[in-house]
């Protein structure tokens, strides 16, 4: 990060350091309350640190293969080439692989472990919907994604997330099968406590989400900011986000006739559309983006 | 669908719904006096046609079916390189426009091809050319909501003046709520 040109907003940085803050607050927790429990700490340490590292080390396979997503040559996509070629040179960065997803649906992302192992991806939506120029800001965010090393710092944070979890479900299991004998003084007194901490693990397992989310939500403000500022535009990225988001951003390409499983001819909705409302978003609201774009916009031009 | 036809696999065909397609006229005026929209002059109706239902499979079958009027070269009838078969009619007058393609929905629904109407599409363009390019509303037989589609390419849409349209259709029409369902119609014949 520290080679590249892409500057850091400092209002940011604290918000992040607190956030991350809370989350080894919670892991000391976490810890302490599984050595009280009396479980063997090795084993579960081994299977969260398994599952953590292989989501994090086959990071770039595992989201190019829930996007249906597949890498592309310079022949095969002069286009996208020509713009991360630009922007890596601009942000003096080293050029991730480049890959497409087929999906309709506007998107663009930037996964893998460490920038050498990036792979930048656009959908064919986001490519059709948006000029050379919003595409640049898109890809300048998703390359400010590889920059911050949001990959890793994202897998840490919901590594912490995860071994609450697992404390919970082996909190859990104690609670329906260790203490059930009633054996000694104070058989009772354990299972009462182990629901305790089968509860409180679970309360924790929820604030650590909303804080993983509360992260992830800065991360992307990160991005757009550096993004914004790599291109020197913000108002273009501000102009994509609203192409690809909201309204906009459902209205399909797709033609009424290829639709899949002939949609309109045989109606019977199996989902009502629209209604699971996006609590824990891990994207900050359009209106709180655009305003930090706006504000950025003033600044460049003051 | 009901439990019985989930268990056994069956789907029932959809009947169209053809009541909401009068409403146009009237946001017809609202296109034209907030948009600067008129109609086009053609209006289509696209559905699939089969093989062996009853006996109307040929362009023929359905021409009679549809009281076919060739001498004054209104009605086309097409197929679209996605297999669909299109009938076009011209008229200046909207009311008529509607009126006609309302004509040929209801008879084949009464020669039991209903299940088969797949919407409904009106052209409209700017008063004064260019203005901001040609809108189409769908009528979508099956939900009996309208969507606007206002193609700019190949595989281009203006998405912000559709939902203009909408924005200003919304009380007149019963415009299609979920916008994953505003599909595009690359390619259509109707202008």
């Amino acid at each position: 990060m520290a080679k590249t040109k892409i500057e850091s907003d400092h209002g940011l940085n604290v918000r992040m350091f607190l956030t991350g803050l809370g989350l080894v607050a919670l892991y000391a927790i976490i810890v302490s309350v599984m050595l009280s429990l009396g479980v063997s700490v090795v084993f579960v340490v081994v299977i969260a640190g398994a599952m953590i590292f292989c989501q994090y080390y086959f990071s770039d396979k595992i989201a190019m293969f829930a996007m249906h997503a597949h890498e592309v040559t310079p022949q095969q996509e002069p286009r996208l080439h020509q713009i991360v070629d630009r922007l890596c040179l601009l942000a003096n960065m080293e050029k991730p692989r480049v890959g497409v997803s087929e999906m309709d649906m506007p998107n663009a992302f930037a996964t893998g472990r460490n920038p050498n192992h990036a792979v930048i991806c656009a959908t064919r939506g986001i490519m059709q919907r948006l000029n050379d120029e919003e595409l640049e800001a898109v890809l300048a965010h998703e390359l400010s994604h590889v920059a911050h090393r949001d990959v890793a710092v994202m897998t840490i944070a919901s590594g912490v997330g995860m071994l609450a979890g697992l404390v919970s479900r082996i909190a859990l299991f104690g609670a329906m099968f260790g203490g059930g004998g009633g054996r000694g003084r104070g058989g009772q007194n354990i299972v009462l406590l182990e629901m305790a901490t089968m509860l409180i693990s679970i309360i924790i397992y929820f604030i650590a989400f909303l804080l993983t989310m509360a992260l992830s939500r800065y991360r992307e403000l990160a991005a757009d900011r550096s993004g914004a500022i790599l291109i020197g535009k913000p108002s273009v990225l501000a102009s994509a986000l609203v192409h690809v988001t909201g309204d906009i951003g459902k209205i399909p390409r797709t033609d009424l006739r290829k639709s899949e499983g002939m949609n309109a001819f045989f109606f019977a909705p199996a989902l009502a559309p629209g209604t699971a409302a996006n609590l824990f978003s891990t994207h900050p609201t359009l209106e709180r983006r655009l305003d930090q774009l706006n504000k950025l916009e003033k600044e460049l031009n003051g | 669908m009901g439990l019985r036809d989930t268990l056994f696999g069956r789907t029932k065909q959809v009947a169209p719904n053809l009541d909401n397609l009068f409403a146009l006229s009237a946001a017809a005026l609202t296109l034209e006096s907030e948009l600067d929209l008129v109609t086009s002059g053609q209006g289509g109706l696209c559905f699939k046609a089969g093989s062996g239902e009853s006996t109307i499979t040929t362009d023929d079958d359905i021409k009679q079916l549809l009281d076919f009027d060739e001498t004054n070269n209104k009605v086309t009838l097409s197929t679209d390189d996605l297999g669909f078969k299109w009938l076009v009619v011209s008229d200046p007058d909207l009311e008529a426009l509607i009126t006609r393609i309302h004509a040929a929905d209801t008879s084949m629904v009464e020669h039991g091809l209903g299940p088969r109407l797949l919407c409904a599409v009106f052209g409209f363009v700017p008063k004064s050319p260019p203005g901001e390019g040609p809108v189409r509303l769908v009528y979508l037989m099956k939900q009996g909501t309208f969507y606007p589609f206002a193609p700019t390419g190949a595989t281009q849409r203006n998405n912000e003046l559709e939902l203009r349209v909408r924005s200003f259709l919304s009380t007149d029409l019963p415009i299609e709520k979920d916008l994953t369902r505003w599909m595009a119609l690359w390619n259509l014949p109707v202008n």
